[in-house]
């Protein structure tokens, strides 16, 4: 397929003598999106699980019985102020004020724990009233699933508040503004992942 | 993650890093478009305009709508973006995704019909 | 050994007590005597030679993606050692368990020692030899001075060992899973296997399978990043092609494997209900989650190895490969096709006839592109001056022995020939004549290739060809009698025998893995030896095999730095395009580079990484939680660290590209 440049006619340079480097961190986005692609395909499995094994009951409670759709539209709507308010916090960054960056960060965080806390209530709930993860496959590849987006907004939030801290110590430096990036979009992919829970495990669930 | 004889721009030589540029046009579309493809569904459900098939076919449809809108609003989701590659890495994800879940339910579809030729409700016996 | 209840958890201990030691197998205490010896003589002599500080600044705490490649090799070279040692117990054990006797190994032990043969091979022996040849020849095949992520990297190599050593922890505290390598419930449920075999078995994969994700990753984004100017994607090395798709396959299927020995550990730890038989769980689920895994496994071994054949056998044949274009559209093929075929693993399982045919036809397809590259290796020899060194006698070994490998797959891929067959020697010789006839003596074939160029020497040929001859006659002698006995209806993993008449091909099977210890011994002779005649075998050109590809473009070893400049591309087999129009090695004007600066960040959140799967297999909740929230601080902590990376100045670089001017003058001269 190679074309071999017609002879040694004008002469060609083999190396490049004025070197570019590569800028500091230059592939840590792409890496970053490979990653959460990966992890896009561990959510995958779990909910092939629940597509599979969610009609599963054992003679145990079916999603009609257990799923208060008003509080997981509330907890939808956690999730979804938090993703605007960490635009807010990246518009900030991109006008270079940490304050105001640092500021939504925090007000994200606490969406995200108030939507890690409706959940946990939700959990604690359905446990007490005998409808543990043991109790069938269905509950089962619920509280998996559920439960391991659960583990990652805890993870993000984790990540946030290390993130307030290297703000408030470095600034805007250009590792912390990837950073930022890096934390958007795992938090934004969330919300990704939340959506396909809202709608098959919750949504179809008291359909079917 | 088709080869590409002419598409991607040689690599090195990126004189700096890029990075997706955010607007608060964008954040704000993305907001309400979400706000609204996340209200309908959760209305179809809790008042039933619809039959059960119906409202399901339609969630779907607004689930996966309101995927894009996330990708293209929040997460700055181009053709463009890294050289075309977080949009390649993302659609061989989606069909790896596709070909586990769709194949799953599949085969194990035919293995319950095969090897477990018993009224439904017996499978949910403890 | 242990008792099936299992043991009361202590607060302190969890189920660890003085009985998990195996006191009464000779076996294992003669071996742990062996180890325990062996390893003090080696700390002793590292300690007397004054090794440890050189060791940890230079090895182990390094981001070299040379020395961490280097390391993988070695990782992978001893762990080979113990799966062989498996692999021998079990054709003695066959070759005697006939006519009453019990043969030597008890039940308990015997199921351990396949388990662990298959496990071993495939994830800490074929996988540290790719992973290992990738790390150390991609880069310099694309002009790159390291990795997108060196930090990244030797924390995945210490995750990797890490497995590694928890599964060898496995043979001296408690046991190791009797299950078989993919560890199907409800076998592996809670319920039939209560003991700690299991968990080793979970967590020494899950801890492996982060590193194996996190290079696979670093990997993609290295080659999609930091290629030389120039070297678009159909320029690339057809070894970095089809490292690119393995790396593909890496990250698009270990968290697969991840998510299903999650949900399994669920299941033993949790009571979850998935694969277990009651409260509607289907085990039947996890060996179809395992596969859509493991299948893609087999591509992601024996895909870099094509890479390694394309280069071996262009540069022993004088030719740039034949239909460079068509071997990465295969390669491309195969990465897509590898997901679609996951059920002929269980065709019995009883999905019926429309699904049974589809992964049939699947399977069938597969080989097309597989076959293709067959032909491009053959037209490539093709009035070829062959030159039949080393590394090019393996790729000739593969050929006829994968061929035969191949066929016998494509017959597996026939549904109903497949119910006679499954779970057969049959099946256990097709793997293995794909498994060794092609990742195996792909990685010798690679060993010998590039072993100049990592090193600096080459490797003796005379003990190199009593290796290959040991090894290729001993393969056949070893597993043509499977085919036989596969065909007469024996099944695999069976420990002693009725039929008196079957024994006679176990012992020739024994005799064939007698051969292949010879072949092995003789590889590490060949090792050693080159290394004692290093001065005599020393490589001063760093292009000993008239390359084709950037890598020999450089001294061997390789400067930290690789290139001195960032070469430029024009061709496809940029090496021999340079060489052919005559490049000028520039000698002067060289400039500070820039370089990642090591950590021992990566060791040690391994290290703890270690303490919690060791924590978690017995049930210790508090070191478990402890050495939790030690990984979570350490990472954390890790990331307060801005400075990583320093500049070598452009007086070392010159002094060093000096060095190199006398030694290529000297040599021509």
């Amino acid at each position: 397929m190679s074309h071999p440049t017609s002879a040694a006619a004008e002469p060609v340079s083999f190396y490049q003598l004025e070197e570019h480097a590569h800028p500091e961190g230059h592939s840590t986005m792409l890496g970053f999106w490979i990653y959460l692609m990966s992890d896009c395909l561990i959510f995958s499995i779990l909910f092939a699980c629940y597509a599979v094994l969610g009609g599963s009951y054992a003679a145990g409670p079916a999603p009609k019985d257990l799923f208060d759709l008003p509080l997981v539209a509330l907890n939808t709507a956690m999730l979804l102020f938090s993703s605007i308010t960490y635009g807010f916090a990246v518009l900030q960054m991109q006008q270079g004020r940490v304050r105001g960056t640092q500021l939504w960060l925090a007000v994200t965080a606490l969406f995200g724990a108030a939507f890690l806390g409706i959940e946990l209530y939700e959990f604690h709930h359905l446990i007490e009233i005998g409808a543990t993860p043991q109790r069938s496959a269905f509950l089962s590849s619920f509280f998996t699933l559920v439960g391991t987006h659960g583990l990652h907004v805890t993870f993000g939030i984790v990540w946030l508040v290390t993130l307030m801290v290297q703000l408030g110590r470095h600034g805007l430096i250009a590792a912390n503004r990837r950073r930022v990036m890096c934390l958007s979009m795992f938090w934004h992919f969330l919300d990704v992942i939340w959506i396909g829970v809202f709608t098959i495990v919750y949504l179809l669930g008291v359909l079917r | 993650m088709t080869p590409d004889p002419h598409g991607e721009q040689a690599a090195g030589g990126h004189a700096e890093i890029e990075m997706p540029h955010a607007s608060m046009r964008d954040y704000a579309i993305g907001f309400l478009l979400s706000a609204v493809l996340t209200a309908i569904p959760f209305w179809l459900v809790m008042t039933r305009p619809l039959e059960a098939g119906a409202t399901a076919a339609i969630i779907m449809v607004f689930a996966v709508a309101q995927i894009i809108v996330h990708m293209v609003y929040f997460l700055h989701m181009t053709p463009k973006a890294e050289g075309g590659w977080s949009l390649t890495s993302l659609v061989f994800t989606i069909i790896i995704l596709a070909i586990a879940l769709a194949g799953s339910l599949w085969v194990m579809h035919h293995l319950n019909t095969n090897m477990m030729p018993m009224p439904h409700d017996m499978s949910q016996l403890p | 050994m242990t008792p099936s209840s299992p043991p009361a958890t202590d607060p302190i201990f969890g189920r660890l007590s003085l009985d998990a030691i195996p006191l009464h197998e000779p076996i294992l205490i003669f071996t742990f005597l062996g180890v325990a010896v062996g390893g003090l003589v080696l700390l002793g002599l590292i300690t007397r030679y004054r090794l440890w500080g050189y060791l940890w600044t230079e090895w182990f705490t390094t981001v070299d993606h040379k020395r961490i490649g280097i390391m993988y090799m070695i990782l992978g070279l001893i762990m080979f050692l113990r799966g062989f040692a498996d692999a021998v117990m079990m054709r003695l054990q066959q070759a005697m368990a006939f006519g009453g006797s019990e043969g030597y190994l008890p039940a308990h032990h015997y199921d351990q020692i396949f388990t662990a043969h298959g496990v071993i091979m495939i994830f800490f022996v074929a996988m540290p030899f790719i992973t290992g040849l990738m790390n150390y020849i991609v880069p310099l095949q694309i002009g790159a001075r390291d990795v997108s992520f060196p930090f990244l990297n030797n924390f995945s190599f210490w995750m990797t060992t890490a497995g590694a050593v928890l599964c060898m922890v496995s043979l001296f505290i408690g046991e190791f899973a009797q299950t078989g390598w993919l560890a199907y419930p409800p076998l592996s449920g809670l319920a039939y296997s209560p003991n700690v075999g299991v968990d080793y078995y979970i967590w020494s994969l899950q801890i492996a399978g982060v590193g194996t994700t996190l290079s696979g990753i670093n990997l993609i984004v290295t080659i999609l990043k930091l290629r030389a100017p120039g070297m678009r994607m159909m320029k690339m090395p057809i070894f970095t092609w089809t490292s690119l798709c393995t790396n593909i396959l890496i990250v698009a299927t270990f968290p697969v494997l991840t998510a299903t020995l999650a949900l399994l550990s669920l299941d033993r730890y949790v009571g979850t209900n998935f694969f277990t038989n009651d409260f509607g769980g289907s085990p039947m689920m996890y060996v179809n989650l395992i596969w859509i895994w493991g299948h893609p496994e087999v591509y992601i071994l024996i895909l870099p190895l094509f890479g390694v054949y394309s280069e071996v056998t262009a540069t022993f044949s004088g030719k740039k490969l034949f239909g460079y274009t068509s071997m990465v559209y295969a390669t491309v093929c195969i990465t897509i096709l590898s997901y679609l075929v996951w059920l002929h693993h269980f065709f019995t399982m009883g999905s019926g006839a429309s699904v049974n045919s589809f992964f049939g036809i699947t399977t069938m397809v597969i080989s097309i592109p597989t076959g293709a590259k067959l032909f491009n290796w053959l037209f490539t020899m093709y009035r070829g001056r062959i030159r039949f060194e080393l590394p090019m006698m393996w790729t000739v070994a593969f050929m006829l022995t994968f061929v035969i490998g191949g066929m016998t797959g494509v017959l597996l891929a026939v549904p109903p020939a497949d119910f006679v067959l499954h779970n057969s020697l049959f099946l256990i010789a097709h793997f293995h004549n794909v498994i060794i006839g092609g990742v195996v003596f792909g990685v010798f074939a690679a060993i010998n290739y590039w072993w100049p160029k990592a090193l600096g020497f080459k490797l003796d040929v005379f003990w190199g060809k009593v290796s290959f001859w040991c090894w290729v006659v001993g393969f056949w002698v070893a597993f043509m009698p499977l085919y036989i006995l596969g065909l007469m209806g024996v099944t695999r993993r069976m420990r002693v025998f009725d039929d008196p008449s079957l024994q006679i091909w176990f012992v020739v099977a024994g005799v064939g893995a007698a051969l292949i210890a010879m072949g092995i011994v003789a590889m590490l002779i060949q090792f050693g030896v080159s290394i004692w005649r290093r001065h005599d075998l020393r490589d001063e050109s760093g292009d000993p095999w008239d390359g084709r590809t950037l890598e020999w473009a450089t001294s061997s070893p390789p400067p930290d730095y690789n290139f001195a400049f960032t070469p430029l591309i024009h061709d496809l087999d940029a090496w021999h395009d340079m060489k052919r129009r005559g490049h000028q090695r520039p000698v002067a004007g060289f400039r500070a580079i820039h370089m990642p600066g090591n950590t021992g960040a990566g060791i040690i959140l391994a290290a703890i990484s270690l303490v919690m799967g060791f924590a978690l297999v017995w049930h210790i909740w508090w070191l478990a939680g402890l050495s939790f929230a030690g990984l979570i601080g350490g990472a954390i902590t890790h990331s307060f660290n801005y400075k990583r990376d320093f500049d070598i100045p452009a007086a070392t670089v010159a002094e060093v590209e000096e060095a190199r001017t006398r030694q290529l003058a000297a040599a021509g001269a």
